[in-house]
């Protein structure tokens, strides 16, 4: 009872040959798309490494890689399986080949539908690890003469005038963090003294943003200072302004951005995973069609293909005894079953 | 030698005027190519090989096709000249006329591709700079790229046809179709040629307008920063602030342009307080001038939180010298940072359109060596022998001087004239009677 059978005439081996050897060389460059998508990817994600807390979405990228790289290797084989499937001589050698791979072939195969999920189910990971970045990269804002954060001043301001955002959810994060260092602060002034006081911290807080948050389709001169005073500016008011500084958090728009690209990605590696299916669907059929072919003189007949010899619960039990077999479990059961197979004769000799 | 129909032989004869050559038109070099071109003229004199002793001259209702073994008398050129006139001559063998038919095949469609780059080059410059449109006055900046864009179009076109033939060279029989053709299109070609040279002359002679330019266009746009009311100019302070945050400028020479402009919109300021009316009665114009700078000139670089207002006033922020102050603000002038980039693109375009140029001059060698091989192949009627190819048939001074001469003659009809290279007797009779030619011996 062999799983989804389909008889195969000689002209519709050699056509399912030849649609093969196509499909495979479409593949690989399937295969070529998907691990420049995995480099495009990383490449994206490392340039903006700053500010996010840690590297686990990173395995989205290093999935696609290795997928890429393993269909590359797998479609190339399949090509060459079925240049080398109408000639029985040729076939043979591929015999002992041809288990190995197709478990190999079916694990990468799933690995690449694993990493679409991934891309998807990722956003979560990715949204908290850019939240403690960013909420780490405005505290440390003014730490340009600290090692090791003299450029977070430089890769927030450049952050957030290249993705047109302020601040962590929106500009009032600015307002609870002192973002100019004590360097630059008069300490003998009034005003500055007073500021210090006013919070348990002794920070220097205000309501001012820094100039990267500032929107250049603004019609008017960019106002970053005393930002929620509005008699501070003529004819201002700060609930009705929305054009002065950019609206967005910068975790929203990196967020967007990044799941922007992984969802054009994995549509695209979904496509992919359906013709590596095909390709690997297509070798299993023109494998077992060849097979019977194997010690007939007339390579001409008509044979059967399938998927699987036996039913799918069959196979699994007979796969799983062989793996038994290999197992310590069975030689302490043989060992057993012996001595009890002794014990069994030793009452029947006397009798005899 | 002798002749293939009649038998008859024909030997070098000497006059009073020089040594005469009878030449055959088929199967043996000629030795004065002046003289067969003239042949060709319908109204030339021919002669027929007969087997009278004398020559006579036949009747001009003669057709022109009709011969396939005509001798002619010429009077030969003087020795001094004959063989070393043509410019730069090749010898080609029957194959090496074919591989250069088809290397310049593939070279007329190599070349097809380098007018499309061409093309493209034309139509990038032309968007860079109708992006830019807003910060550069109205000026002939835009001849440049069209110039290029009509270049790879005509490079395309040429190459083409030039591709064309050189496939249809290899069979003699095709090459008839393209013969009148060929001349014409070696002439524009190499018209073109100059043309490109133009193109890449320009590329690097635009600078000096582009500066004019971009100064005027710039000091404008720094003047209507402020008009985003009015229609028209309202994107400007958009364009202006993306400019300076793109190329890392600020102002058109320095930072200190700013200055001098009011780029506060006046409905922002508050003209019942009373530093506003001081600052406005402070000029003659009435403007509210400040030594502060839009936001677009931060440097993100800097390790100091932006200072853009009271850039100059030290004492107005702690711990701040501005005259020593480099990471603050953009220090290069959009002017300067504009000119870098655009003149960047123009070099190497410049660079590669005259590396094109050497192409085409390469190819258009290449076509008229062919072109000249295979109409002495054809003159000479054997389409598997030997033919020389070359530049120019005579000396540079020769071919000018018989241009001209063509130019000269254009209006006037043809009449008969005193070209020593033909035999123009007034009779027969006469001419048996003044250059007794020796006998044609005639085998019997």
């Amino acid at each position: 009872m062999a799983l989804l059978k389909i008889k195969f005439t000689f002209q519709s081996r050699v056509r399912l040959a030849q649609g093969l050897w196509l499909l495979s060389w479409l593949a690989v460059i399937a295969a070529t798309l998907t691990f420049s998508m995995g480099v495009f990817l990383k490449a994206e994600l490392h340039k903006r490494s700053e500010v996010m807390d840690n590297t686990e979405i990173h395995a989205v990228p290093n999935t696609l890689i290795v997928v890429g790289l393993a269909s590359l290797g797998i479609n190339f084989f399949a090509g060459r399986i079925c240049q080398d499937a109408l000639d029985t001589t040729r076939f043979p050698r591929w015999k002992s080949f041809l288990q190995p791979y197709f478990i190999l072939s079916l694990f990468f195969t799933l690995l690449m539908l694993v990493a679409v999920i991934m891309s998807y189910a990722m956003k979560g990971n990715l949204e908290e690890s850019l939240k403690i970045g960013l909420k780490n990269g405005i505290r440390f804002y003014k730490d340009t003469d600290i090692p090791g954060r003299c450029f977070q001043k430089e890769t927030i301001d450049r952050l957030q005038m290249d993705f047109r955002c302020c601040g962590n959810n929106n500009y009032k994060d600015w307002f609870e963090v002192q973002w100019i260092s004590n360097r630059f602060l008069d300490f003998t002034s009034k005003e500055v003294k007073d500021r210090i006081k006013s919070n348990v911290d002794g920070r220097y807080l205000i309501d001012g943003v820094p100039f990267s948050c500032c929107n250049p389709e603004s019609p008017r001169p960019c106002i970053q200072h005393q930002l929620t005073n509005n008699s501070a500016h003529y004819n201002y008011e700060y609930q009705t302004e929305e054009l002065n500084l950019f609206n967005r958090g910068c975790r929203e728009a990196l967020v967007s951005y990044y799941m922007g690209i992984m969802n054009s990605i994995g549509a695209g590696v979904l496509s992919v995973f359906i013709l590596q299916m095909s390709v690997l669907v297509s070798v299993r059929y023109l494998q077992t069609a060849t097979e019977a072919l194997v010690g007939q003189e007339n390579t001409e007949i008509e044979t059967e293909g399938y998927l699987l010899e036996k039913e799918v619960k069959e196979t699994i039990k007979e796969k799983m005894d062989t793996i038994l077999k290999f197992l310590p479990i069975n030689q302490v059961d043989a060992a057993a079953g012996q001595g009890s197979a002794e014990v069994g004769e030793k009452p029947a000799t006397p009798a005899s | 030698m002798m002749c293939a129909v009649c038998k008859c032989r024909v030997t070098q004869e000497l006059s009073a005027t020089g040594p005469v050559f009878v030449v055959l038109l088929s199967g043996l070099p000629h030795k004065n190519k002046a003289a067969l071109r003239q042949s060709e003229n319908p109204s030339a004199k021919l002669l027929k090989c007969t087997s009278r002793k004398e020559f006579f001259f036949p009747t001009s209702d003669a057709p022109l096709a009709d011969y396939s073994c005509t001798a002619f008398v010429i009077r030969s050129p003087p020795a001094a000249d004959r063989n070393e006139m043509a410019v730069l001559k090749v010898t080609f063998t029957k194959t090496k006329r074919d591989k250069l038919a088809q290397v310049l095949w593939i070279l007329n469609w190599v070349s097809v591709v380098t007018g499309m780059i061409l093309l493209s080059l034309g139509l990038f410059l032309k968007v860079e700079i109708q992006q830019r449109r807003e910060l550069m006055s109205d000026r002939e900046v835009h001849s440049v790229p069209n110039m290029l864009i009509a270049v790879g179009l005509i490079a395309c076109g040429i190459n083409f046809l030039g591709g064309k033939i050189c496939y249809d060279c290899v069979d003699t029989a095709k090459f008839l179709r393209w013969k009148l053709l060929m001349l014409p299109y070696i002439i524009c070609t190499f018209f073109f040629t100059f043309l490109l040279l133009v193109g890449a002359l320009m590329c690097y002679c635009m600078r000096n307008e582009l500066e004019e330019s971009l100064f005027v266009g710039l000091r404008d746009a720094m003047r209507y920063y402020k008009d985003t009311d009015t229609p028209g100019r309202c994107f400007l302070k958009r364009t202006v602030d993306m400019l300076q945050i793109q190329f890392q400028c600020c102002g058109n020479d320095g930072f200190q342009d700013w200055f001098y402009v009011q780029w506060i919109g006046n409905r922002y300021l508050d003209m019942s307080s009373a530093e506003v009316t001081d600052r406005l009665r402070s000029n003659v114009e009435g403007k509210y001038l400040m030594d502060s700078v839009p936001f677009s000139c931060c440097n993100p670089s800097s390790p100091r939180p932006c200072i853009q207002q009271q850039v100059t006033n030290n004492p107005a922020h702690f711990n701040y010298d501005y005259q020593e102050e480099e990471l603050n603000l953009w220090m290069r002038g959009c002017r300067q940072a504009l000119l870098e980039y655009y003149t960047h693109i123009m070099q190497s375009i410049g660079l590669t359109v005259l590396i094109i140029w050497l192409f085409e001059l390469s190819v258009l060698t290449g076509v008229r060596y062919l072109q000249t091989a295979m109409e002495n192949v054809l003159r000479q009627g054997d389409p598997d022998s030997e033919s020389d190819g070359w530049l120019l048939e005579n000396s540079f001074a020769e071919t000018a001087r018989y241009n001209f001469n063509i130019i000269k003659n254009l209006g006037k009809c043809y009449q008969v004239d005193d070209d020593p290279n033909i035999d123009v007797p007034s009779t027969a009779q006469h001419e048996s009677d003044k250059v007794p030619p020796k006998q044609i011996p005639v085998p019997s």
